[in-house]
């Protein structure tokens, strides 16, 4: 394979600006590890060929021409499938929105364009984003790069993995309840979950409103800032966006950690964690000690509540923000339905899989006339309580360390069958979205296998900055190498 | 047997607002477009479009709470109603829940029994939905151009306790909501509709008997009519012994009863909560001082005004405010004649019948009908010949004193010619002229009327009846 793809976004950039290549050739060599490897591996839903390969030449022209270009243009993303494309399909890798091509681009989708980014294509997921492992992929599941035989995380395992096998330069995911840390962790990449606010979500499909963020998944920790720099910022058309100026994520990457008081909560560290996770994260954190950092041990005595309080308010929201895919407008309609009832009824169970259905159905019971106040009320009550334990928490530090998932990836199959178990690993990156907070997942430390295990980082509300700053610290001094599983390239299968 | 019952009445109305744009986006609001010609992604509900609060939308709610003796939330939020149906294209409503803008108001209200307060439990702020088209050969189909059209939807309380409370309150509603520029209210736009919240009960009794609901009435004369049907209905099923079933019917014009829809068993559980899209809505001391200022004179300060200014009753100046370019009319009227009872007598008596419809415009300019008053006030014209011209002058610019110049319309009050014409009168008549002798002194306003007749209208009405009642005697 090329050793263009295995290259980080500042060194395309610099070789881009160098003119030794071009944009051109760095797209056909993205294309041609999708072909490669995608038939394995599974990361993408739609490739656009075509278009990607027509706007590189665009760009090239224009940097031909003279034209000074930012530094992620020309170079190649993969998009979500929740994130909307104008007049190119987003799916949610679900049956009900197969085909759909919305007539708008999100709001990131604009900013990345304006900056000449090149959209290779969108990336699988779990349905609507519900899901830890991209099993419950309407089109198929996606395979970990690191090992095909060990789901790559999710919900935006697509998104983890694409990075991972090099099949794109960098990506967007979307992270509710740790869609973004966790499938990068589960790949040995860098994912960012921004400070509530940061990112617009306009034209991000809704899973749950109030906790929905879009953010990056790199390389490196230097990439993931520069692609949080192109499409952080306020947007009028999205209220929850924050007003703010936000600074350059890159400033400050090299200042170390001297200083700076980093928490480990025990609770994080509790049974049910492995022991090679919990090795991997105190390694991280003697490995911050040397670099000059303090350690502190806090406690989070409310995670416990955190995740059954994310589970109910985020099946909630996405019970209602489901509804509108009802077989009327767009999206999939059951044939022979004798009522509107029927429509409805047919059209969603059809086109919903079993883990959405799930959620609409708890959510559905949870707002019900008589539970709101045991429940969903319940819920929001836990969130101001979890996010009022943060802050008390980063009264004492700058920054709080804890694994990102219990265990490291595990084989593909292994959970889906246990809903409740699987909901249990997502139990240390919950509470980050309950209380609105920044994180940065990146890779720590490897198990005997091989795999990858990740740290997660948390900071205050936009301090982001100082997440990359520790992140950076860690990686430049603490560099792992992730092989990808050989097995996945296959030489007669192709998109 | 109607008599020993007391009817109990709530209303909700739908009043839209008139902003040039929608509550959650920029698409015009304009009634009568092409369908689906005015929508974009969020009004049509698409996967990732987010709703913006159009802040005008909470500053017409406030004015209207404001007009409406309302306490204002400083703090309030909107909560999402989630049901299915074809025209509500996120399968929600936006709506307010438990936190509306507007709570505790009150409207006082004139009816010929007597003044009254109706008690205004709350105002909050909605997007209507769309509409459905149903077409002969292609089926049922969705126009989304009203998909976020903004509404305040006003509750009262069980207050009102008959139709002419109703349509007292309703007029006065809406008179006060076209006052204050919130809203045009044009019912035949559907921009001001109301659903009646019905209930009977034998007097005396503290607690309310079952209600039901009649939903979307949008015309004066079908509230109306569906509050008297309905006030029969259940009051003979109570009278058989059948109970009220709680629930919700619609009015059907074309037979001018009301029709089962849903009753409570099958009622939808709307799982309110609330809307994780939008932030709350903060209302400030100054942004209530600026809006307060900026609401003109209302219907009862003016009606206080006429009634100690111009000498016109109560219930006649209720009537005049009730629509504000009748108001205004009277006004200008005011400020170009000294008539001014006349003047109320006339839009009364002549210029509310054209009114009929609530959304017909005032055919009349003040001057014409100052000018009316004055040749009635000076007894220059009679009665007959103003309501004459009036027919006449609706709807043109015509002068109604050349009118009455060219066309030799003065009252005639010359005694001598009238004497001569009731002499004439009673030769001709001798029966009522005997009918009144023998004490049927109403058998006078028939002489009166061949009098008026033989002055083709124009005599001196008064006088002739002076000169009849000197003959007579």
């Amino acid at each position: 394979m090329s050793e263009i793809t295995t290259l980080a976004i500042t060194e395309l950039a610099e070789l881009l600006r160098a003119k030794e290549l071009s944009s051109a050739e760095i797209t056909k060599a993205y294309l041609d590890e999708i072909k490669a490897k995608d038939g394995i591996i599974g990361a993408y839903i739609s490739v656009f060929e075509e278009a990607a390969l027509l706007k590189a030449e665009e760009i090239d022209k224009m940097r031909a021409s003279g034209v000074d270009m930012p530094v992620l243009s020309g170079i190649p993303a993969g998009i979500k499938d929740n994130i909307c494309t104008k007049g190119m399909k987003t799916t949610c890798a679900s049956k009900m929105l197969d085909g759909f091509a919305p007539p708008y681009d999100a709001t990131v989708i604009e900013k990345l364009k304006q900056l000449d980014a090149i959209v290779l294509g969108k990336l699988n997921m779990d349905e609507f984003a519900m899901g830890s492992t991209s099993e419950n992929s309407y089109y198929r599941p996606v395979r970990n790069p690191r090992c095909v035989d060990s789901v790559p995380g999710g919900s935006s395992g697509g998104s983890a993995a694409a990075v991972a096998a090099n099949e794109a330069a960098y990506a967007l995911g979307s992270d509710t309840g740790g869609s973004i840390r966790q499938p990068a962790a589960f790949c040995g990449v860098v994912g960012m979950k921004p400070t509530y606010g940061t990112v617009s979500r306009y034209g991000l499909v809704a899973f749950a409103s109030s906790l929905d963020q879009i953010g990056p998944i790199t390389k490196n920790v230097r990439d993931n800032a520069l692609v949080l720099n192109a499409i952080a910022g306020h947007d009028p058309r999205d209220t929850t966006s924050v007003n703010r100026h936000f600074g350059d994520f890159t400033s400050g990457l090299e200042e170390g950690v001297r200083g700076l008081k980093i928490a480990l909560p025990r609770e994080f560290f509790a049974d049910g964690v492995s022991s090679e996770v919990k090795a991997g994260i105190l390694a991280a954190a003697s490995a911050f000690e040397e670099l000059g950092a303090g350690i502190i041990e806090v406690s989070l005595s409310t995670l416990e509540y955190a995740l059954p309080a994310y589970y109910v308010i985020s099946s909630a929201e996405a019970s209602s923000n489901l509804a509108r895919f009802d077989g009327i407008r767009y999206g999939h309609r059951a044939v022979n339905s004798d009522s509107i009832e029927e429509l409805y009824i047919n059209s969603r169970s059809e086109g919903f899989g079993s883990e959405v259905k799930r959620r609409i159905m708890l959510g559905t019971f949870a707002l019900s006339a008589g539970y709101y106040d045991a429940y969903y009320k319940k819920a929001l009550q836990v969130r101001t309580l979890v996010a009022g334990e943060f802050n008390a928490i980063f009264e004492k530090c700058d920054l709080i360390l804890s694994p990102v998932a219990p265990t490291p990836a595990y084989k593909i199959g292994e959970k889906v069958s246990d809903p409740l178990e699987m909901y249990m690993g997502d139990a240390f990156t919950v509470p980050v979205n309950i209380a609105g907070l920044p994180a940065l997942s990146l890779p720590c430390a490897k198990t005997t296998e091989g795999l990858p295990i990740g740290m997660q980082l948390i900071a205050k509300p936009f301090d982001e900055a100082l997440l990359y700053r520790a992140g950076y610290a860690f990686e430049q001094t603490h560099p792992i190498r992730f092989d990808i599983d050989r097995r996945c390239v296959s030489h007669d299968r192709g998109i | 047997m109607t008599g020993e019952y007391e009817v109990v009445i709530g209303l909700e109305i739908h009043c839209e607002l008139k902003t040039k744009t929608k509550i959650f986006c920029s698409c015009p609001t304009d009634f009568g477009a092409e369908p689906n010609t005015q929508c974009c992604p969020v009004c049509m509900g698409l996967p990732g479009a987010l709703p913006v609060l159009n802040r005008l939308i909470v500053e017409y709610a406030v004015k209207a709470g404001l007009a409406t003796n309302c306490t204002i939330a400083s703090r309030s939020k909107q909560d999402r109603k989630n049901y299915f149906y074809p025209d509500l294209p996120k399968a929600y409503q936006i709506s307010q829940y438990d936190l509306p803008l507007c709570e505790h108001g009150y409207l006082n209200i004139e009816t010929g029994s007597g003044a009254k307060r109706i008690g205004i439990t709350r105002i909050h702020i909605e997007e209507d939905a769309g509409k459905l088209v149903h077409d002969d050969r292609l089926g049922t189909l969705v126009d989304m151009n009203r998909c976020g059209v903004p509404l305040i939807e006003i509750v009262t309380e069980p207050d009102l306790r008959s139709a002419e409370e109703v349509r007292a309150f309703l007029q006065k509603l809406r008179a006060i909501l076209i006052y204050t520029g919130v809203s045009d209210c044009k019912m035949n736009k559907g921009e001001f509709r109301c659903d009646v919240n019905l209930s009977v009960r034998k007097k005396g009794e503290s607690t309310l008997g079952v209600r039901t609901e009649i939903k979307n009435l949008n015309s004066f004369s079908f509230i109306i009519s569906a509050i008297e049907y309905e006030s029969k209905r259940q009051i003979d099923m109570l009278e058989s012994g059948d109970p009220v079933i709680q629930e919700t019917r619609r009015f059907d014009p074309a037979t001018g009863k009301t029709y089962s829809m849903r009753t409570k068993e099958n009622a939808d559980d709307y799982r309110y909560f609330p809307d994780p899209d939008l932030a709350p809505i903060e209302v400030t001391g100054d942004m209530l001082r600026d809006w307060r200022a900026s609401i003109p004179k209302l219907p009862d300060e003016r009606k206080a005004e006429y009634v100690s200014q111009y000498g016109i009753t109560a219930y006649d100046a209720e009537m005049i405010v009730s629509r504000i370019e009748v108001a205004d009319l009277f006004e200008r009227c005011a400020a170009l004649t000294t008539h001014t009872k006349i003047v109320a007598n006339l839009i009364i008596t002549e210029v509310f019948r054209l009114l009929e419809n609530d959304d017909a415009e005032v055919p009349f300019s003040p001057e014409q009908i100052a000018s009316l008053a004055e040749m009635l006030g000076t007894g220059r014209i009679n009665t007959g010949t103003a309501k004459q011209v009036l027919k006449e002058i609706a709807g043109t610019e015509l002068d109604p004193e050349t009118i009455v110049k060219e066309r030799g319309l003065e009252q005639v009050s010359d005694i001598a010619l009238l004497e001569k014409v009731v002499q004439e009168v009673l030769e001709e008549n001798p029966k009522p002229a005997n009918d009144y002798r023998s004490g049927k002194t109403a058998a006078i306003q028939a002489l009166i009327g061949k009098a008026m007749a033989k002055t083709n209208g124009r005599g001196n009405a008064v006088i002739i009846g002076q000169l009849l009642k000197k003959q007579l005697s």
